[in-house]
């Protein structure tokens, strides 16, 4: 093109600017030129080089006025619309108009700056790529008000699916982790058709990774796990009303404006995604938030029951977790699960007072044990294991499980002969139950007594051991509150104890002369003062 | 009401003058009030009233009352007849004159001594006579007459009022057996005298048994009153409070009272003799065990505690206990106690006899103050000043070092080496001394300060510091001492936490420092307790974010055991509940269960905290999971074949993981070499060792404390019901797992009596049952009595409102009626005084027309005379 000489003057304008003034400038006096006039069309060039340039600064500015001028130029509508042909052959068949090549070639500048700008989504700089994806979106949002492809028939529903499901595809990768990305891109799930699409893509995406791997890929699928755990799902039809893109014709036939089809995208995603091997990280984090953040937004729950009974049979702390979504499904879906209390009586490990999970634990174990209908022995046999375990669990569960177990025993009268066994006083017998007897039929607890209860009543910290000696008396009518318990952690008590101010403090009468010399001295028998 | 009464007396005496018939039948008499409704039910007083009566019946009680005032008003004086029946009307004149003719006689033949004035005086005591009292000196009461007096026997009761025939019907079979044949019935006459010898011969029974009785008391008052005597002398300080409260002499009694207890030196008490020291000590460590014995009892027991404390009859009340706590402090020490004190103190009687016995009893206050008089005079002298302080230390050490023999027989000669060796140091020590340390030191403000002060002396010197510290600023010297005491014990705390992160740690030091804590801790048990807690609640919450963060955290360093170590020295750790120690257990617990074992450092961390959780739980025997749990953790650590394991470890152990091998022993060989040594607390800090061998020894050791750690735990733990449950995981652990046949025999002796111990344990015991719990009184129900007082005539919501209403509702009939009765009483005065008006005028009056008459007869006499005299 031959530059004119208004252009020339400009240019030297620019020129001598440039010398002093910053690329951000300069940038956007191109970006100002473009739009002027088509004259400068080749400005863009420049900008899009910027896109590749090494400063970060510079990256950020250049981004920002590709998604000046093209939002600008969409709107304008100087896009070519439709298929688009190759770049050579519209050089070479010259049976276009002046007007219309000039849109086939911003089309293709256009093209390649979607593309340059996803490939800025792996950009090292946080900055860069925020802005590359803040970009990008809204060139969506324009692209679906001025739709590229040429609308053939009525029903089409006017949304740049290619474009955002690059965008998705960038964002799964598998190289990377992007949930920082992720979480700002949290803002454009709260669209209700971006939502819609991203589901769809995402389950694409799983299915086309994952078939090729077989293998956990730990992290892409936490990548896939922190965008899906992102979306979150519209309770309400009446909620549905946050739109990237509007749609002129026949709204509410739009499956992006459905609630069940947003449903039945969403339970298809997670299907898609807990088909294949979880690492076991994730398989927590998973069960974690299953009952409360997935299940109400299915369409139908009863499906991920493989998912959690074979989650349920793993073991541990996986088992306990996936006891809460088990919950939700035998409480409001009428799942029927055979053996279900043998296997919450197996899970019932010396381990499950310190793991992290307890208070969930137990809440729940308080709500299947809550039924009236269980049969003695069960109880029992739950009552014995629970107060075997504590004889070796810290005070904070110790503090919870007494409470517990003295509730079980006034829910269910009858086993109350495990702290009262009037018949068979004075004749000393051992303890029959079996402990290592995973059948609670076969255990034999209802025969035997809470000795370990009595034993905690000597425990070394005083609230426990007031605590066990419930035992000793008639147990009152009313049930202990578990709620202010369940939570209590070790420095809790602690600080309770360090505040419970009584009266004067009693001292050691024995005067105390050296460190490791005293009678009944212990430390001393095995440590030396070196 | 009295003017009702009154009114009807009235009543009656017009009803008398005229019948009262005759007047109700009289129409002109009877008023009707005529009502508009009959309300049914209800009784009406006031339908026929009788005006002319009533009228009459007030003027009449008018005239008795207000017209007798009106007439005596203004009238100062009046005559009152005391004669006997002046102003009784019932009384017929006759009987009157009769009457006071028979006083009067008889008020002349009462006196049988004209000279006797006051005969008649009696002198009374509670309305009885004087003179009686005297005579029937010691009475007894006659109760059980009166009672007689008043009691009816059946027999008596039928004979008297039922006929005889209740009487006769008992009898008859009695009589048939005197005399089968004959039924003839005795006469009433035969059986009213038989029933009268009965009688008598029952009241003669009576009274022998009255008279035993009064003979028997007779003899216990005379005991009592020879133990009575004895009593007062054991109390003469009773006597001597009683007399300070009688009410204020006056000065003069004062002085001589003074004077009095002047010239009295009361004698002081003897010296007591050695046997008494020891004996006295020995109550006093009895006592504070009984004390300690309780609070580890702590709230549980708290009732039957108090039920225990109950006095005996046979209680002197000098505070002398035979109870059973005695006797178990008593066997607490293997039974030898008693009998070794004694000799003991025999023994040392001899050569320690200016031993002041005082120095125990008055604690630290004279003590203290003695030290200071001391300090004084002996700067001045400038010679074995440091012995002195020294001395008096060693007097207190010896003492309390005596206290230790006693207490314990385990090591007897190791004390007296202990103290030449602190002997001969202070010796050394006070050569240097001398030279260069001041005798008063300013307390330190921080903590900069005390380091200051002390940095640079050596431990000796350093105590010796902080001892004059002490006595420099005693609290008793002045009043902000105190304050400035309970911040060193805090500085001290630091100071030792200091020394304790120091690599090498300094616990030589440490050790010096500990019984001047402990002194602090003595004086000021409040700031003592709140900077411990502060130091554990600091740790704590480091240990609580550490756990928050990434879910473990690493185990505490040397400075917190060792502060762990203090507390257990200077607090009683047996006690229930005590502000320092359950924290304390706490945090050993929280240590235990959430820091993860990966070094052999962390091994001895662990088991110090092990040993120290002993020590802590040693007296009050308490149960703690944790240790168990730890123990044998670190046991699975040296279990080689990690697979079929028959018992679960607990976290923060794992049964399987990269640390957990760390206590397999590689080269077996070492065991022959291994010897028992004990291992030095500054291995928490870092480990470092030469060569594998090494590593072996120091492995072979940690597994000797911990098996010695278990074997402690299962003698301690005997007598708990779920001994062999908790010791089931270690058991088997011991005797399948532990490869012992690699071990040397140190090691293997241990293992032999921890299993031993675990089966020799009886494994069943009686099932539970509740504890009896007493009925409960049914509740009664008394019937809820509301008081009506006025039948729903007044309305009103309260009980306080009605009441109201009503009392005001009387107060304004009160006020009409008396208004009304005011009114009329004017009324009738003023008749009255009508009355008297007219009387006196007409009186008037008529006087003036006599006077006229007799004027005019006479004008008309002098007329006549006049007229006779012109006639003539």
């Amino acid at each position: 093109m031959a530059p004119s000489r208004d252009r020339n003057v400009r240019l030297g304008e620019s020129d001598q600017g440039k010398s002093k003034k910053s690329p951000k400038t300069e940038i956007n006096s191109k970006v100002d030129l473009v739009l002027e006039s088509r004259k400068h069309a080749n400005a863009v060039f420049d900008i899009l080089e910027y896109l590749q340039a090494e400063k970060e600064d510079e990256v950020v500015c250049a981004v920002n006025a590709c998604n000046k001028m093209f939002c600008a130029l969409l709107e304008r509508g100087d896009l070519f619309i439709g298929q688009l042909p190759k770049e050579e052959e519209t050089l070479v068949t010259a049976n276009y108009s002046a007007e219309e090549k000039y849109k086939m070639w911003m089309r293709h500048r256009y093209n390649s700056c979607v593309e340059q700008l996803q490939d800025l989504m792996i950009h090292e700089a946080y900055r860069v790529r925020e802005c590359a994806l803040c970009t990008l979106m809204k060139l969506v949002e324009k692209e679906g008000k001025a739709p590229l492809i040429a609308v053939d028939w009525d029903e089409h529903y006017n949304f740049p699916r290619e474009h955002l499901k690059s965008v998705v595809e960038r964002l799964l990768s598998k190289e990377e982790d992007m949930s920082l990305l992720i979480s700002r891109f949290q803002e454009f799930l709260d669209f209700e058709d971006v939502r819609y699409y991203v589901m769809g893509f995402v389950t694409e995406n799983v299915a086309k990774v994952m078939q090729k791997t077989k293998e956990a890929v730990p992290l892409y699928q936490n990548n896939v796990f922190t965008l899906m755990t992102n979306i979150t799902m519209p309770s309400q039809q009446t909620d549905l009303v946050n739109f990237l893109v509007k749609q002129e014709a026949k709204h509410e036939d739009w499956k992006a404006a459905k609630l069940k089809d947003h449903r039945r995208v969403f339970e298809r995603m997670w299907l898609g995604f807990l088909k294949y091997k979880l690492p076991s990280g994730m398989y927590k984090k998973v069960l974690v938030i299953l009952h409360d953040s997935i299940l109400p937004h299915m369409s139908k729950p009863a499906l991920m029951i493989d998912f959690l009974t074979a989650a349920y049979d793993v073991g541990g702390a996986i088992s306990l977790l996936a006891l809460n979504g088990l919950f939700v499904l035998i409480h409001e879906h009428n799942l029927d699960y055979p053996d279900f209390y043998k296997k919450l009586y197996s899970l019932l490990e010396p381990s499950i007072f310190h793991v992290k999970y307890r208070a969930r634990f137990f809440h729940l174990a308080n709500l299947f044990l809550s039924s009236s209908h269980l049969p003695v022995y069960l109880v029992a046999a739950f009552v014995k294991r629970l107060s075997r375990l504590a004889l070796t669990a810290p005070p904070a569960a110790l503090l919870m499980i007494i409470p517990f177990i003295c509730n079980l025993i006034r829910r269910h009268p009858s086993c109350r002969v495990l702290i009262h066994r009037p018949s068979a006083a004075e004749a000393t017998c051992e303890d029959p139950y079996v402990m290592e007897e995973t059948d609670p039929v076969l255990c034999h607890a209802m025969e035997s007594s809470l000795w370990e209860l009595q034993t905690l009543q000597k425990h070394y910290h005083p609230d426990v051991a007031k605590a066990a000696a419930v035992i000793n008396k008639p147990l009152s009518e009313l049930e202990d509150d578990l709620n202010e318990v369940l939570e209590l952690s070790a420095y809790e008590i602690f600080e309770r104890d360090l505040k419970a101010k009584a009266g004067p403090v009693p001292l050691e009468f024995e005067p105390a002369k050296e460190l490791l010399n005293r009678p009944g001295e212990v430390v001393g028998q095995h440590f030396t003062l070196e | 009401m009295g003017k009702t009464q009154k009114k009807k007396g009235l009543a009656d005496k017009v009803q008398k003058t005229k019948t009262a018939t005759e007047i109700k039948n009289n129409p002109f008499e009877v008023k009707i009030n005529r009502k508009k409704f009959d309300v049914l039910g209800r009784k009406t007083k006031h339908d026929v009233g009788l005006p002319g009566v009533s009228r009459s019946k007030a003027i009449k009680k008018r005239k008795e009352t207000l017209l007798k005032e009106y007439k005596l008003k203004n009238k100062a004086n009046k005559i009152i007849d005391r004669r006997f029946g002046e102003y009784d009307t019932k009384m017929a004149p006759e009987e009157k004159i009769l009457k006071r003719f028979a006083l009067e006689r008889q008020r002349i033949h009462d006196k049988k001594d004209i000279y006797n004035l006051n005969e008649e005086e009696e002198l009374t005591h509670y309305g009885q006579s004087l003179a009686d009292i005297e005579k029937l000196n010691d009475v007894v009461e006659s109760d059980s007459d009166t009672e007689e007096k008043g009691l009816l026997s059946a027999e008596l009761t039928a004979s008297h009022f039922g006929g005889g025939g209740g009487l006769l019907r008992k009898k008859s079979p009695h009589e048939q057996n005197n005399d089968d044949g004959t039924h003839k019935p005795k006469t009433r006459q035969e059986l009213i005298e038989e029933m009268i010898v009965k009688s008598k011969l029952e009241k003669r029974e009576r009274q022998t048994q009255r008279e035993e009785a009064q003979e028997l008391t007779e003899k216990l008052d005379n005991d009592w009153k020879s133990i009575q005597s004895l009593l007062v002398h054991r109390t003469p300080k009773s006597e001597l409070k009683e007399a300070d409260e009688k009410p204020k002499p006056d000065e003069y009694d004062m002085i001589v009272r003074e004077l009095g207890f002047e010239m009295k030196a009361q004698p002081s008490e003897r010296m007591k003799t050695e046997e008494e020291l020891a004996k006295e000590e020995k109550e006093r460590l009895q006592k504070l065990e009984a004390d300690r014995l309780r609070r580890m009892q702590g709230d549980i027991e708290e009732d039957s505690t108090k039920k225990v404390s109950h006095l005996s009859a046979d209680d002197l009340n000098d505070g002398f206990i035979l109870d059973k706590e005695d006797r178990r402090t008593l066997s607490y020490q293997d039974g030898k106690w008693n009998i070794e004190a004694d000799e003991e103190g025999e023994e040392s009687g001899k050569d320690e006899e200016d031993l002041g016995g005082e120095e125990e009893e008055d604690g630290e206050e004279g003590g203290e103050s003695a030290d200071e008089e001391e300090e004084e005079s002996e700067e001045d002298a400038e010679s074995g000043d440091e012995g002195s302080h020294s001395d008096l230390d060693s007097e207190q050490d010896s003492n309390q070092e005596e206290d230790e023999k006693e207490k314990t027989d385990k090591e007897e000669a190791f004390p007296v080496v202990q103290k030449t060796l602190t002997e001969e140091e202070r010796i050394a020590q006070q050569e240097a001394a001398k030279a260069e340390l001041p005798y008063t030191f300013a307390a330190p403000e921080s903590y900069s300060d005390l380091l200051s002060l002390i940095q640079g002396h050596s431990p000796e010197k350093q105590c010796i510091i902080v001892g004059r510290i002490q006595k420099c600023n005693h609290p008793s010297l002045a009043s902000g001492n105190k304050f400035k005491l309970q911040k060193l014990f805090g500085f001290l705390l630091e100071y030792v936490g200091e020394l304790a992160t120091r690599t090498p740690a300094d616990l030589l030091t440490v050790n010096k420092l500990v019984p001047q804590l402990y002194g602090l801790c003595q004086m000021f048990p409040e700031a003592a307790c709140t900077s411990m807690q502060s130091i554990l609640c600091d740790s704590a919450h480091d240990m609580e974010e550490a756990i928050e963060l990434k879910g473990r955290s690493p185990f505490p360093g040397l400075d917190m055991l060792i502060y762990l170590k203090i507390a257990s020295l200077l607090f009683p750790a047996s006690d229930f509940r005590h502000p320092v120690v359950t924290p304390a257990m706490v945090y050993i617990s929280q240590s235990l269960t959430k820091c993860p074992v990966t070094t052999l450092e962390d091994v001895t961390t662990g088991l110090v905290l092990c040993s120290l959780t002993i020590e802590y739980v040693s007296l009050s025997q308490r149960f703690v999971p944790e240790l168990i749990n730890f123990l044998l953790g670190i046991l699975h650590l040296a279990v080689p074949d990690k697979t079929s394991l028959g018992y679960a470890v607990v976290p923060p152990f794992k049964a399987k993981g990269k640390s957990s091998d760390l206590l397999v022993v590689k080269n077996e060989k070492v065991a022959e070499v291994w010897k028992i040594k004990q291992q030095p607390l500054s291995a928490v800090q870092g480990l470092k060792f030469k060569d594998s061998l090494e590593i072996d020894h120091f492995k072979f050791s940690s597994l000797a404390t911990c098996l010695d750690l278990v074997k402690r735990c299962t003698s301690l733990y005997k007598s708990l019901p779920s001994f062999s449950k908790v010791f089931q995981p270690i058991g088997t652990l011991l005797m399948k797992h532990l490869p012992v046949e690699n071990y040397p025999s140190h090691l293997r002796a241990l293992h032999q009596d921890i299993l031993e111990a675990i089966n020799s344990t009886p494994t069943s015991h009686v099932p539970l049952v509740l504890e009896k719990k007493k009925p409960v009184p049914l509740k009664l129900y008394t019937p809820k009595i509301v008081e009506v007082l006025d039948y729903g005539k007044k309305r009103g919501c309260t009980k306080q409102e009605r009441e109201r209403e009503r009392l005001k509702h009387k107060y304004k009939k009160e006020f009409k009626g008396a208004l009304r009765e005011i009114r009329k009483d004017t009324r009738f005065l003023a008749r009255e005084k009508l009355s008297e008006v007219m009387a006196r005028d007409s009186e008037r009056k008529r006087k003036v027309k006599e006077l006229f008459g007799s004027l005019a007869t006479q004008e008309g006499e002098w007329k006549a005379l006049k007229r006779r005299k012109n006639k003539s």
